[in-house]
């Protein structure tokens, strides 16, 4: 099996590692370097739960080979928080419930926030349309689309100040 | 945004009980800190793959492992010669009638379903694994195959154990059959239908997991693995592999989701479990989505034939039932419960029915084995009983809701025992049902169907008035009706030397919530600080003994246990305070953790003082051991009936056969609630479970009993944009005989939402005379049953007909 030398940057860290051609992100992720978070649940693109940021869009990372996602950042669920602090998304699951078992939910949040990213100020039915490609069997997605509207809120709050100063006045 | 949750920072002891606390679970989960099975490691794990019969029947005339073995990375290859144990799956509830064939954990001779696990391959890699899998040779003779549980006790189906004569597992009934046949024979009104309650996928997003170590130092088996109940899994695996109980460890790491599915013994975990101490390596076994959709237990899978008798006045006066149940290949663990007690007791609903009679055969046929999934029988139950009831309703000319009013238990006749065995607990249906309907407006609502139906569009209103059975007991009524196990709880309460708390539980959370509801009743109990309180569950050595979570048992089992220990540690706290406070035990209040002498409140002592003097034990009372823990083995009086009425309010467009849903409704009694929060994400998803069963899903094996919905691909889990905003609401009757009053909420919507969905689509298409479409109420299903109804012509129908020439080549959205 031929083998590969590449290098992943995963919430700003940088690793090197050998892949075969074969082994999926998703296991290079978690058995190799050991970011569990991530999470594998129907290895064909239709769960969801193995949602990353590939050079900040959100993708699957069970039907995406290691070896394609070679010098690429990577964003998990284990650099969501910052400096101790969870992200609006993370607060927004919390807050509203947002999960139950928790197994979707770092897919979830990874997609939602691909989302936020397009669209600051999002509706419900476009909530419910960006994660489309992520399940959960546990919660029914109400309280999932209440935590991406507050996250959407929070977002919207702590920038509001900020394009003030920068944009002269900006709102959304 | 539904109920606003507090943080926990602003509970005190006083209100604790009741708060919408945000979950303690939560902070491990949103960072990827949280472990699940498949996230565990350990030096030198190898990994287990399964070769899985690639047909639905089949006689194995051989299996050829050398290639596989002849792999580099492959540790060793096993068949069912290798293994050394026991080794027979076991059923754990018994009926008068049932068959018990043997079920061994590989197939030797014989593939039963696709999926059956014929070989193990245990390598260094996950990847290679598979590959030695794929390597293995077997020669198969194909066979026929039946999973249709009607046809399959007919005779001349192809047998499925070659050691029965046919495949009829069980013949079961409940209730009076002459007393039923006269209720028939006098009634001035009559309903019927004939239904399939369809086989379904439970998809925790999970897949089932382990890892298994074996310590040949201490012959200590230690498991991880995706168990809803680590206790019983230990019970059952020590016979299993014969491995005894006090030597085998289990662990339930976190487990995502279970739905049912994680209750049962299967033959993989055993299997890496044997693997582990064959090899003397750390054994990982991961089902993937496809194994899990082969394999795992599936759930319903009943043809029902029902029938309810009324009076000339519409009073109900018998219902009578006939079901064949698919149990597939082989009897899973709780399999024969589930048709049976989980779902004859049930078919009184809400209703004063003076005669009921059930029979129920349960059929093996060549398919993944079928057991609990989300509501287990109670689902399956309530269908049948809801469908029947709008169809009674529709046969008397009367609005649905006054014929639910007008046959429901009275408010004053609870206790209310039933034709079928059961004794309902508590009860007050009208207000839920009032509540609900007040929610839709419901008369405006009626007007408005009848002016859309003139402008051609169909409006549905759909009734589900349900009864939900939980917290299944109490244990010897449990061992009367077959089960092969107690069903109390145990509650572990221990108060530190520094007064906080660790609590144990036999319970098995995987996503409920227990960590925080279970901290809020002993915080409540003991009124000691939330904060101060820990919960344990899901691991054999550091909980006492448990039954585990399933059957929305958690609350009102688990955690009357918790309230009784707690209740016992309170209890001799008291007498260590009196003691130390210089007063009779008779004299001394207890109040928000504070024990105080009546009369002389500034001569006081709290209980986590109380807990530092147990251990201290300078000063004790005669006869008092030091130490401040008790535990409680709670066995309940009864189960407990939850309640409820949800309204679906769809429109269905007759011309493509597509639902709308305009409106949901929940309005569900599970007695004072605990955490509101939690139970309406409770109500959300069941619900959600049961709109995707009346809607989306459905397991369907071709004629070769090939599983032709083998993937997510196939297999419709319903996504965001299927499933409606829900208003929730709710009335509370406790319960009489639980120290909490609680009931239980886990599958509530699940068993009310299926029926609520197809009364509505039903009464929207009224005017085209469709009494009934089987579930899942696809764009096809619907318009087929518009075109084919016997009124097709009338009303509305003309227009279907004549638009709906090429529909059928997409027939809708799934």
């Amino acid at each position: 099996m031929t083998e590969h030398d590449i290098e992943l940057s995963v919430n700003g860290t940088t690793h090197e590692l050998t892949v075969e051609s074969r082994t999926l992100l998703v296991h290079a992720l978690r058995d190799e370097l050991g970011y569990t978070g991530t999470n594998v649940g129907c290895e064909s693109s239709t769960c969801g739960a193995c949602t990353v940021h590939l050079d900040g869009d959100a993708v699957k990372s069970c039907t995406l080979l290691a070896v394609q996602a070679d010098g690429a950042e990577i964003g998990t669920v284990e650099g969501l928080a910052e400096d101790g602090s969870y992200a609006p998304i993370q607060e927004g699951f919390q807050k509203e419930h947002g999960l139950q078992c928790g197994y979707c939910t770092p897919g979830m949040m990874l997609a939602a926030d691909d989302l936020l990213e397009r669209n600051p100020d999002p509706d419900e039915d476009e909530i419910r349309e960006a994660i489309e490609g992520n399940l959960c069997r546990c919660t029914g997605y109400q309280n999932i689309v209440n935590a991406v509207e507050f996250a959407a809120n929070e977002m919207g709050e702590t920038a509001s100040p900020e394009m003030t100063a920068a944009d002269g006045g900006g709102d959304d | 945004m539904g109920i606003e949750t507090i943080e926990a920072d602003d509970l005190d002891v006083e209100s604790v009980l009741g708060s919408a606390v945000e979950r303690r679970e939560d902070p491990s989960l949103i960072t990827g800190e949280a472990e699940y099975t498949d996230d565990i490691q350990r030096p030198n794990m190898a990994h287990m793959s399964v070769l899985r019969s690639q047909y639905g029947h089949a006689t194995i005339n051989g299996v050829d492992t050398s290639d596989a073995e002849a792999m580099d990375g492959v540790i060793g290859v096993y068949t069912a010669d290798d293994l050394d144990v026991p080794g027979e799956v076991p059923t754990g509830w018994l009926l008068d009638s049932l068959k018990t064939p043997a079920h061994p954990l590989l197939a030797g001779e014989t593939a039963r379903y696709q999926g059956d696990g014929i070989a193990v391959a245990v390598a260094e890699e996950r990847y290679i694994a598979s590959d030695a899998v794929d390597a293995i040779d077997v020669d198969y003779d194909r066979r026929d195959a039946v999973t249709d549980p009607k046809e399959a006790v007919n005779e001349g189906a192809p047998v499925v154990h070659d050691d029965l004569d046919d495949n009829t597992a069980f013949d079961w009934e409940i209730g009076d059959a002459d007393e039923t046949d006269a209720a028939f024979d006098e009634a001035a009104h009559t309903a019927e239908i004939d239904l399939t309650n369809q086989r379904l996928i439970p998809n925790a997003m999970e897949p089932r997991a382990t890892v298994a170590e074996y310590k040949p130092g201490t012959e200590e088996l230690e498991v991880h693995m995706t168990s809803q109940n680590p206790h019983l899994h230990r019970q059952l695996m020590s016979g299993v592999l014969d491995v005894p109980e006090h030597k085998l460890h289990i662990v339930a790491p976190n487990v995502g989701g279970g739905f049912g599915n994680k209750i049962g013994h299967y033959p993989d975990e055993a299997l890496a479990s044997w693997c582990a101490k064959e090899t003397e390596r750390p054994v990982k076994w991961t089902a993937t989505r496809s194994e899990s959709y082969l394999t795992g237990t599936h759930g319903r899978d009943h043809v029902t034939h029902g029938e309810l008798a009324m009076d000339e006045k519409g009073v109900i006066t018998g219902m009578r039932v006939k079901t064949y149940a698919g149990m597939g290949a082989y009897l899973s663990t709780f399999a024969p419960a589930v048709p049976t007690y989980l779902y004859g007791t049930l078919l009184s609903g809400q209703y004063d029915i003076p005669a009921i009679h059930c029979n129920v055969v349960g059929a093996f046929t060549n398919s993944a084995p079928v057991d609990a999934y989300r509501g287990a029988g109670r689902p399956e139950a309530l269908y049948a009983v809801e469908r029947m009831i709008t169809l009674g309703a529709r046969e008397m000319g009367m609005d649905p809701a006054e014929f639910r009013r007008q046959n429901f238990v009275p408010s004053d006749d609870f206790p209310h025992q039933t034709p079928v065995a059961v004794e309902y607990d508590s009860g007050d249906y009208e207000p839920a049902l009032d509540k609900a309907l007040e929610a839709v407006g419901y008369d405006d609502l009626r007007e408005r169907q009848e002016e859309l139906r003139e402008e051609g569009r169909y409006l549905g209103i759909g009734f589900s008035s349900y009864i939900e059975a939980c917290g299944l007991a109490p244990s010897e009524l449990a061992g009367q009706l077959g089960a092969q196990a107690g069903l109390w709880e145990s509650g572990l309460v221990r108060v530190h030397p520094t007064g906080k708390v660790t609590a144990f539980c036999g319970t098995s959370g995987h996503g409920q919530g227990h960590e925080t509801t279970y901290a809020q009743i002993v915080s409540d109990e003991l009124g000691i600080p939330y904060d101060d309180i820990e919960i344990v569950e899901g691991d054999t050595d550091e909980i006492p003994q448990g039954m585990g979570t399933y059957g929305s048992r958690s609350a009102a089992v688990g955690g009357s246990a918790l309230a009784t220990s707690s209740q016992k540690v309170v209890e001799k706290a008291k007498k260590i305070a009196a003691h130390q406070l210089e007063a009779s035990e008779e004299d001394i209040e207890f109040e928000n953790g504070e024990f105080a002498v009546a009369g002389a409140p500034e001569r006081s002592m709290h209980i986590q003082d109380v807990a530092a003097q147990s251990y201290l034990a300078h000063d004790m009372p005669d006869g008092i051991e030091p130490g401040l823990e008790e535990t409680s083995f709670y066995d309940p009086d009864n189960f407990v009936f939850p309640f409820g009425t949800h309204i679906a309010v769809v429109e269905v467009d007759p011309d493509t056969g597509e639902i709308e849903f305009e409106n949901y409704v929940a309005v569900d009694d599970v007695g004072p609630q605990i955490n509101p929060k939690i139970v309406e994400g409770q109500v959300h998803g069941g619900v959600a479970q049961g709109i995707g069963q009346a809607l989306y899903e459905g397991a369907e094996y071709d004629d070769n009993a090939q599983l032709v919905t083998g993937s997510m691909q196939d297999y419709t889990v319903p996504k965001a944009e299927h499933i409606p905003t829900m208003e929730t609401d709710s009335t509370v009757t406790p319960s009489p005989h639980n120290p909490l009053g609680v009931k239980g909420v886990g599958e509530a919507g699940t068993i009310a939402a299926p029926q609520a969905v197809v009364n509505a689509v039903t009464d929207a298409l009224q005017p085209f005379d469709v009494d009934h479409i089987d579930m899942p109420l696809t764009g096809e299903a619907v318009w087929r049953a518009v075109n084919d109804a016997p009124d097709a012509g009338a009303e509305g129908g003309d227009e279907a007909i004549a638009d709906g020439s090429g529909i059928d080549e997409d027939g809708g959205e799934n």
